[in-house]
Parts: C-alpha cells; sequence; structure tokens
C-alpha cells in the first residue's frame, strides 16, 4: 500500500496530445476511479502509472518513489485488464502464482498466497482448472486473484467489467468493493460506466479530452458539477439541459426556457447569478427533480408547479419517466407510475429547483 | 510527500537502470542490424543473378574483376541473345499455356469442391476434407514414376498438355484447402437471407459466395499460378524435346551448348523466367502471404 | 374454377410423371449437389493421385522390362546396396539439418521483424521472402552460379579475405553443405512468414500482463511465445520435413546426385535408376521408401491442424 502522485504528466503519440498535465494525489488504501467517454485519456493515464507506455513528460511517484524510468516488473503494482489477459497454457494456480515463481519466492510461501487469495475471491474448486474452461466471471476472478497474491502498492483496474453481461457486472461490482475493504491496497480503476464510478469509488476522477474535468466524491460530482461535462455525464438518466435566459423580475431572479415557461430562482442562488443576467445560460436539472405535484402539503422548498404535454412514456415499474419538449428540447422527468399520463396528453408537473444548476454556454462551466 | 519527491528525479535516471527509452533503443538497433544481414543473405543471389545478366560475355569470363560489380558497362546482349538465338521464347510460350490452362482447371475443381466442403454437409464431407489435406502432403516425386507409364499409355508423352494433366495433382489439394477456409468463414445468415430473396445454389455460389470471398480466390489463384509456374520434376521426367518444354527445365538444361556453359544468358533466362511469379508478388503481396498461411492459421 | 378442379386431381397429374419426377428432386437435394459439385476433385485425386500411389506399389513389384512379377526383390536389392544405404543417410541429414535451420532462422527473423514499428514491417517482410517467391530451379541456377568451380563470386570474397577457395560442388562434404544451404535459404523465407503471423496472434496483453508479473524478455518468450506458438512450430517443421525430404530441384541441379553418389537423395536416385535407367520398376521401389516417414510425419501434421483448429474455433 503506498501513495500515489501524478505531476503535471504529459503523454503525446507523435504531435497528437492524448492526455495533458494531469495532476493527481492518491493517499494510501484509497479506491480511485478514473472515468469518462472513449478517448479520454483514462486508460493512457492508468497504462502509464503501469509502466507500459512512456511518459512524455512529468513524473509519477509510487511511495514517495519517482517511477518514471522503472520498468512495470520494478513498480511493485499489479493490474487487471479488461481482456483478463490469463495465460492459456497455464493452470488458475500457475496462473496466480506466476509472478511470485518470477520473482523466487519460496514455494509455500506462493502456496499461501494463492491458497489466501482463492478464497478471498472464491475460486478455491478451480485452482486446477485452464481459462478456456472457465466463465468470463471466473476469469475476471482469478485475473485478481492475480493480482492479490503480490500484495502490490498499487491495484490498477482497466475496465475490468466491461467484457461481462450486465447482470454478472452487477455481481462483479460488489465483490470488488468487498475484496477492497478486505485487502486494503490503494486501487486506480478505470471505466467508461459512470454508475460503476459512482459505486465503486471514494473519490472519482472525471476526464475528457485528456483533461480532468473534476475531482471529488461521488456525492460531490452527483450533486454540484463544476463543468457542463461533469453535469451531464454523472447520473443516469442524464440531467436535463435546457436552454434558458437568465431575466430578473423586479428584486427577483428568473430563469426562462420558452415563452411561456419559466422557473423563479431560489434566494439563496440569485446572489450568485447576479452576473449572468440577460445571459444565454443552459439550466440544468435532473429528472428525478422533475416530478408529479405533491398536492399543497407535498410541496417544500423551491419549486414550481408547469403543465407539459407529454413526449413518450417509458414505464420502467418502480417510476415512469416521462419525455416532454420545451421550445423543441426534448426534456426528461420522473414520475409516480400512478400519476403519469399517457403519451400526449397533459400533465402537471413540478420542478425542484432547489437542485438547479445555471451553465455558461460558452465556457461550460457550471455557474 | 513533497519532501520525499523533491530529491529523487534526476538522479536515479543517470546512476541507476538505464531509462526504459534508451533500452528500446538498443533493440530497434540490434534488430536493424541482424535483419539486414539476413536481407544480404537472402538477396544475394538474385542480385548477382541480375549482375551477370548485365554483363558482356567477355566480362563474365574475364577473371580479374570484382564479380559482384558491373565493370565493363551494363549491356542487354545477353537478353537479345536469349531471345534470339535460344528457344527461349518457345519454353516461354509452353509455360504459359500450360500455366494458364491449369490455373483455370484448378479453380473450377477447387471452387466448386471448397463451397461444397465448406458449407454443405454430405455424407462423408469431412473424411473427403481430411483426404484432400493429406493428398497434399504426397511428394510429385514419389508419383512422377506411376505417373509416367500413366502418361505414356495416354500418349501424352513429351507434350506439353501432358503437363497441363498432371499439374493438378500439385495446386488442387491446397487451393481446396485454402478456399475452404475462406468460405466457411461466410456467416450463414448469409444463405439464409438469400434463400429467402430466392436464390439456388448456383446463384449464390456465384453471386454471393464468389465475390464475398474474393480474397480467397485470388490467393488460390496466385498460389496455383506460381506452382505451375515454377514446376520442375514432371516436365524434367515427361518432355524432352525443346518445342515442348517449359522454362524451369528448359532454362537450365538446354542452353547449355556443347558444355560451354553461357552463363550470362543463363542468368538473363533464369531472371525473366521467374519475372512473373516475383511481379505478382511485388503488386499482390498480401494476397501471396494469405495463401501460404491460410493453410495454418485457418486450421 | 377450371383450374382448381384439375388440382383436386393429384393422381392424374403426378402419375405419368413419378418417376422423372423422384429422380429430380432426388438431384436437387442439397447433399446430391453437393456430392457432384467435388465429383472434379474427386476424379482428380482419385486418378493422379490414389491410383499412381497404388500403381506404384504394384510396378515396383515388376521385373525391369515389367513382364515379371518379382515381388519384393527389387526392395532386397535396393536394402542390399550401398549407394542405397547413402541415399537414406543423406536424404535423413538433409531433411533434418535443413529444416532445423531453416525453423531457427524463420523464428530469429520473426521475432527481428515483429520488433520493428508496425509501419516498417511489411517492407522488411516483402524483402525477405524473395527466396521462396523465385522458382526454385532458377534460384538453384544462380546458387550454381556462384559455386562455379572456376568462376565463383563466392570464391572471390574468400580469397579477398585471404582464405582458400572452396571446391563448392566438387568436394563432397562442402557438395553436402551447399545442398543444405540452398535448402535453407530457399525454405527459411516460408517459416519467417508463418512464424510472424504465429506471433501476432499471441493477444499483447499476455505480455503486458508478463511485464507486470515481473518476466524479462526470454522468460517472455520461453513462458509465453514458445507455448502459444508450440502447435504451428510443430505443424511448419512436420509439413517442412515431408516437402524437404522429398526434394528434387536442388540435388539435381547442381550435383545430379554426385560426386561420388554422396548428394543423393530419394528423388534424384529415382530419377536416375526409373527414368534415366529405365528401370521404372525399381525407380518406383527406392520412392515407395520414403512412404513411411510421410505417413508418420502426415499423421502428426493432422493431429496438430486438428489440434489448432479447436483452439483458434
Amino acid at each position: 500500500m503506498a501513495e500515489v502522485a501524478l505531476r503535471n504528466v504529459v503523454k503525446k503519440y507523435d504531435d497528437v496530445v492524448a492526455v495533458s498535465s494531469i495532476n493527481l494525489d492518491i493517499p494510501n488504501n484509497e479506491f480511485l476511479v478514473l472515468v469518462g467517454p472513449s478517448g479520454c485519456g483514462k486508460s493512457t493515464t492508468l497504462r502509464m502509472i503501469a509502466g507500459l507506455e512512456e511518459i512524455t513528460a512529468g513524473e509519477i511517484v509510487i511511495g514517495g518513489e519517482v517511477v518514471n524510468d522503472l520498468p512495470p516488473k520494478d513498480r511493485d503494482i499489479a493490474m487487471v485488464f479488461q481482456n483478463y489477459a490469463l495465460y492459456p497454457h497455464m493452470t488458475v494456480a500457475e496462473n496466480m502464482s506466476f509472478g511470485l515463481k518470477l520473482r523466487k519466492f519460496a514455494k509455500d510461501e506462493i502456496k499461501a498466497r494463492v491458497d489466501n487469495a482463492a478464497k478471498i475471491l472464491d475460486i478455491t474448486e478451480l485452482l486446477t482448472r485452464r481459462p478456456k474452461q472457465l466463465s468470463g466471471g471466473q476469469r475476471q476472478r482469478v485475473a485478481m486473484g492475480r493480482a492479490i497474491v503480490r500484495n502490490p502498492k498499487v491495484f490498477l483496474f482497466d475496465e475490468p467489467l466491461s467484457n461481462l453481461d450486465a447482470k454478472l457486472r452487477v455481481q462483479m461490482r460488489t465483490e470488488i468493493k468487498r475484496v477492497h475493504q478486505k485487502v486494503k491496497t490503494t486501487t486506480i480503476y478505470v471505466t467508461h460506466d459512470q454508475v460503476e464510478a459512482m459505486t465503486l469509488a471514494d473519490r472519482i476522477v472525471v476526464m475528457n479530452g485528456g483533461k480532468i474535468e473534476q475531482i471529488g466524491s461521488p456525492n460531490d460530482l452527483y450533486h454540484h458539477p463544476k463543468t457542463r461535462f461533469v453535469a451531464g455525464f454523472i447520473g443516469s438518466p442524464a440531467m436535463n439541459l435546457i436552454p434558458a435566459k437568465l431575466e430578473t423580475n423586479g428584486s427577483s431572479l428568473k430563469v426562462r426556457l420558452s415563452d411561456n415557461l419559466s422557473f423563479p430562482v431560489p434566494e439563496n442562488r440569485a446572489a450568485r447569478y447576479r452576473g449572468a443576467i440577460g445571459k444565454d445560460v443552459l439550466l440544468g436539472l435532473r429528472p428525478e427533480h422533475i416530478t408529479e405535484t405533491r398536492g399543497a402539503n407535498g410541496a417544500s422548498g423551491n419549486s414550481h408547479e408547469f403543465p407539459a404535454t407529454l413526449d413518450v412514456v417509458e414505464p420502467m415499474g418502480m417510476e415512469t419517466m416521462v419525455f416532454f419538449k420545451v421550445d423543441g428540447v426534448e426534456v426528461c422527468g420522473r414520475v409516480e407510475p400512478t400519476a403519469a399520463k399517457g403519451s400526449g396528453e397533459t400533465m402537471l408537473l413540478r420542478a425542484n429547483l432547489d437542485h438547479m444548476h445555471l451553465i455558461d454556454p460558452n465556457t461550460n462551466r457550471v455557474l | 510527500m513533497t519532501a520525499a519527491t523533491a530529491t529523487t528525479p534526476l538522479t536515479r535516471g543517470v546512476f541507476g537502470r538505464a531509462s526504459l527509452k534508451r533500452n528500446r533503443r538498443w533493440a530497434l538497433i540490434a534488430s536493424y542490424v541482424f535483419l539486414i544481414v539476413f536481407a544480404i543473405f537472402f538477396l544475394l543471389p538474385p542480385y548477382y543473378m541480375i549482375i551477370t545478366a548485365l554483363k558482356s560475355d567477355a566480362e563474365v569470363a574475364h577473371m580479374a574483376h570484382n564479380p559482384w560489380i558491373i565493370a565493363e558497362g551494363i549491356t542487354f546482349e545477353q537478353f537479345k541473345l536469349l531471345f534470339t538465338q535460344s528457344d527461349f521464347l518457345i519454353f516461354f510460350k509452353n509455360t504459359a499455356i500450360v500455366t494458364v490452362c491449369t490455373v483455370v482447371i484448378t479453380m473450377c475443381i477447387s471452387v466448386l469442391a471448397a463451397f461444397s466442403l465448406g458449407r454443405m454437409k454430405f455424407w462423408g464431407s469431412g473424411i473427403l476434407a481430411t483426404g484432400i489435406f493429406l493428398t497434399y502432403l504426397v511428394p510429385d516425386t514419389l508419383l512422377f514414376i506411376p505417373l509416367f507409364q500413366i502418361v505414356k499409355s495416354l500418349g501424352l508423352l513429351n507434350s506439353y498438355w501432358g503437363m497441363v494433366l498432371v499439374y493438378p495433382t500439385l495446386t488442387v489439394p491446397f487451393c481446396t484447402w485454402i478456399m475452404i477456409g475462406y468460405f466457411q468463414s461466410i456467416p450463414k445468415e448469409l444463405d439464409e437471407a438469400a434463400l429467402i430473396d430466392g436464390a439456388g445454389q448456383m446463384q449464390m455460389l456465384f453471386k454471393i459466395f464468389i465475390p464475398v470471398a474474393l480474397p480467397g480466390i485470388i490467393a488460390a489463384t496466385i498460389f496455383s499460378f506460381t506452382v505451375s509456374w515454377a514446376a520442375f520434376v514432371y516436365p524434367m521426367t515427361f518432355l524432352y524435346s525443346a518445342d515442348q518444354q517449359v522454362l524451369t527445365v528448359g532454362t537450365v538444361t538446354s542452353l547449355i551448348k556443347a558444355d560451354v556453359y553461357k552463363w550470362g544468358m543463363l542468368m538473363a533466362g533464369a531472371l525473366v523466367a521467374a519475372a512473373p511469379p516475383l511481379i505478382i508478388y511485388a503488386f499482390l503481396m498480401d494476397y501471396y502471404i494469405a495463401g501460404l498461411t491460410a493453410g495454418a492459421t485457418k486450421g | 374454377m377450371a383450374d382448381t378442379l384439375h388440382s383436386w386431381n393429384p393422381t392424374v397429374a403426378t402419375t405419368a410423371a413419378r418417376p422423372a419426377s423422384k429422380l429430380l428432386k432426388f438431384l436437387r437435394r442439397r447433399s446430391a449437389i453437393a456430392f457432384v459439385m467435388c465429383l472434379p476433385l474427386m476424379t482428380v485425386i482419385g486418378g493422379l493421385v490414389i491410383y499412381p500411389a497404388f500403381y506404384s506399389i504394384y510396378l515396383s513389384m515388376l521385373n525391369k522390362s515389367q513382364t515379371r512379377f518379382i515381388g519384393l526383390s527389387n526392395f532386397t536389392y535396393l536394402l542390399s546396396r550401398d549407394v542405397f544405404w547413402m541415399v537414406v543417410e543423406q536424404s535423413a541429414i538433409f531433411a533434418l539439418t535443413a529444416v532445423f535451420f531453416k525453423a531457427l532462422i524463420g523464428l530469429v527473423t520473426a521475432h527481428l521483424i515483429n520488433n520493428l514499428p508496425v509501419k516498417g514491417q511489411r517492407k522488411w517482410r516483402g524483402m525477405l521472402l524473395v527466396p521462396w517467391v523465385i522458382p526454385l530451379a532458377l534460384s538453384t541456377l544462380g546458387w550454381w552460379w556462384m559455386f562455379d568451380p572456376t568462376h565463383s563470386a563466392l570464391n572471390w570474397i574468400i580469397n579477398l579475405f585471404g582464405g582458400n577457395e572452396i571446391a563448392w560442388l566438387s568436394n563432397p562434404y562442402w557438395a553436402r553443405f551447399s545442398v543444405i544451404l540452398v535448402n535453407v535459404w530457399y525454405g527459411a523465407p516460408f517459416f519467417l512468414i508463418m512464424y510472424l503471423a504465429a506471433l501476432k496472434s499471441v493477444p499483447e496483453q499476455l505480455y503486458e500482463a508478463a511485464a507486470i508479473d515481473g518476466a524479462s524478455a526470454w522468460q517472455k518468450f520461453v513462458h509465453i511465445t514458445l507455448p502459444m506458438m508450440r502447435n504451428i512450430i510443430a505443424i511448419t517443421i512436420l509439413f517442412s520435413l515431408i516437402v524437404t525430404f522429398a526434394n528434387f530441384d536442388i540435388v539435381q541441379i547442381m550435383t545430379a546426385g554426385g560426386p561420388r553418389n554422396m548428394t543423393h537423395v530419394f528423388a534424384t536416385y529415382s530419377f536416375l535408376t526409373g527414368i534415366r535407367s529405365g528401370d521404372l520398376p525399381l525407380g518406383s521401389a527406392v520412392s515407395l521408401f520414403m512412404l513411411p516417414i510421410l505417413a508418420v510425419s502426415a499423421i502428426f501434421i493432422l493431429r496438430g491442424v486438428r489440434k489448432r483448429g479447436r483452439e483458434i474455433g
């Protein structure tokens, strides 16, 4: 276990900048997730930490030691690959002990570690099998076992669940979290799935186009996104981003979405937004904050009721998603199944404005 | 944390283990050096053949010069002699006829058989496929003696049409094998879509499978061409007179007049004879290689 | 209305056509068509490979003028002759030595090329495959010229460095060396191509996992590359053994079996006795001695190819 730090790390392929000036400090035992769309540089960053890619500029520090010039085997790291990368001609036990054998560990030490890891991951009966006899989930466990036996300073995960089907993914997610609680090691985990990020991470690093958009705890990123990208990326279904104009209404502010729809801005926010009066903005509001009306006793906080003609209605069982248009822009809301109207019908909806965000479309920053 | 890291950056790189970048660079340079050595080994004979073909007879015989360069000026007289004073062009014509016929025959037989074995199941198809592969392993030097008798009894001895008869044994097995792999890799859904569209078996073959398996067909065609062009054992055994002879045997045996080896002309002949496969290789290298590896990698 | 009445009487329509339609229906069945499509192939193989192979066995048991049946006399005769045992020994030495070096060079060059940046690999691969592309008879001619006793360009280089000229084709031991050399020169590119393709089929991530596990370059080669390539190495070696063992061109053109029969192989000796000397049955017998080795190799190759098919598919 060790701290990891990245200082001004840059990765260039010829003239293309894949990762530009990343700065990260990861304390001991933290589970850090790098998340972002394809091509954002998260895998490249992970591979630079592993030593599988050369660092164009900057430093990577593991456990207080600069590792830029160290080959992977000297960095004391272990990695779990998306395609498992299990040695097909070796048994599960041999796969897990390969690294230890190369480092000339004693035979009984190797056996002890392999057995221990197998117990943690519940794969003890699989030790004599070959990878091709295992299912996807089992292979992933073996890959994790191979990492655990090494007792490394850092665990690196490169999209390990992307090859599994949806149900298995959910199961393995819980597995990984359980293992992390048992085997306390600094973990850096890369994924493109923001649900994985939210459920697994102590802290999340959202990356886009080779840069870090925001670092924070899952709750932080969810409730207080700092950029448009983070706002739209975290949370499923995605946050609604509706073009609007900020106007004054006497002493208070309101957000005009269309000719016949505008939301009042809560008092505690007004001060922050003064500088953007008269400008075009994007209103960010998550679907779960556009709900059915709850009658007089249900109303709490700053909310605004408005009618909407429903376009598409998607019943999800626990809730129903309703889609409607505001000035041509599709907006999504979440309502109780019983309260939902049908497609084409008009329904009264309630926007909870305590959770609104305003985004400057020019800088893409959240105001 | 900052205090600990402040001292480490440069010192490691200079005194400690060599940087990853430098190790990789050395490995790359070493690779190039060895590859150049191998390239020299592999390309030396063709180079020398070209050099010799461009020398005059006098220079070829003259021993004092460095034989690896052309000292007395490039001349094309060897080629002129080759085309005018020997049977070379007859050999070329014969080889061309035999090769084209063989390729056509081979492809017809192979495509039909490969399509059938690759996509349609019938009793014995597995055995036949294995049998084809085994046939490929039977060398021509095992069959040439009994075939001599057979070709003689058919009256085709000393006729290049006899070559057209026996060359397919060299080409058909492997070409079929290559194309079975290609036909097999076409997804079944294509069959079914075509059936729904109303196509019969032959139509499916010509309108869908052949176009989709075209790379395999090109590879097989190239393979049968080069094997036919380069065949030596059969023409050596079955052909005697110059007017029926093919390039490989003709260049090697008939260009030697009265125990005098006219090396300049011989090399010129060898080069021109080797030209067609080389040209095909230069332009269609990927198909050429695909044909070779198809056997093994497609399992 | 009228036609429906017609179609109501199935017996009328079919009785006349029943035998013909049944045949047509059989022919139209997929499996029948498939079988017919294979007929040309089966004719070629049956008539020009299988029949001659069996005919060869029959032929080998006749006397020289093919008038009497003499059983295994030809075979016993061969086994009693020194020349024949030389042929056996030489064929084996050539095949084993040549295949070993071909495989080695192929493996080494495949690795070297694989180390290069991907863009340049094609050029090098193209250059190094040239020996295989040139028809063997013609490139052998080129080598023959390089070995020529009076004009050898190779000897010129040796002289340049102060050494003695080598009698490439007239000294029996050097003649054997030359034959093997040309064989290796010609066949190594094939191994190069096969091994390069096999190297590329090993997933890159296995090497990365091994790097993280702590493997050096050599350890990666031994623990990952070789096991993954085990099957293709076996297949190519066995295949090349068959082809090299039965090779004719090189020996025939450069030495015709000499000097003093010390470079004869099965193919050339069979040619000499069967065609040149006109004793077809004896020639047949010679070439049939190749059969056991070929059969054994073929079995192993088939097993290997099947195993590889299962590994991939």
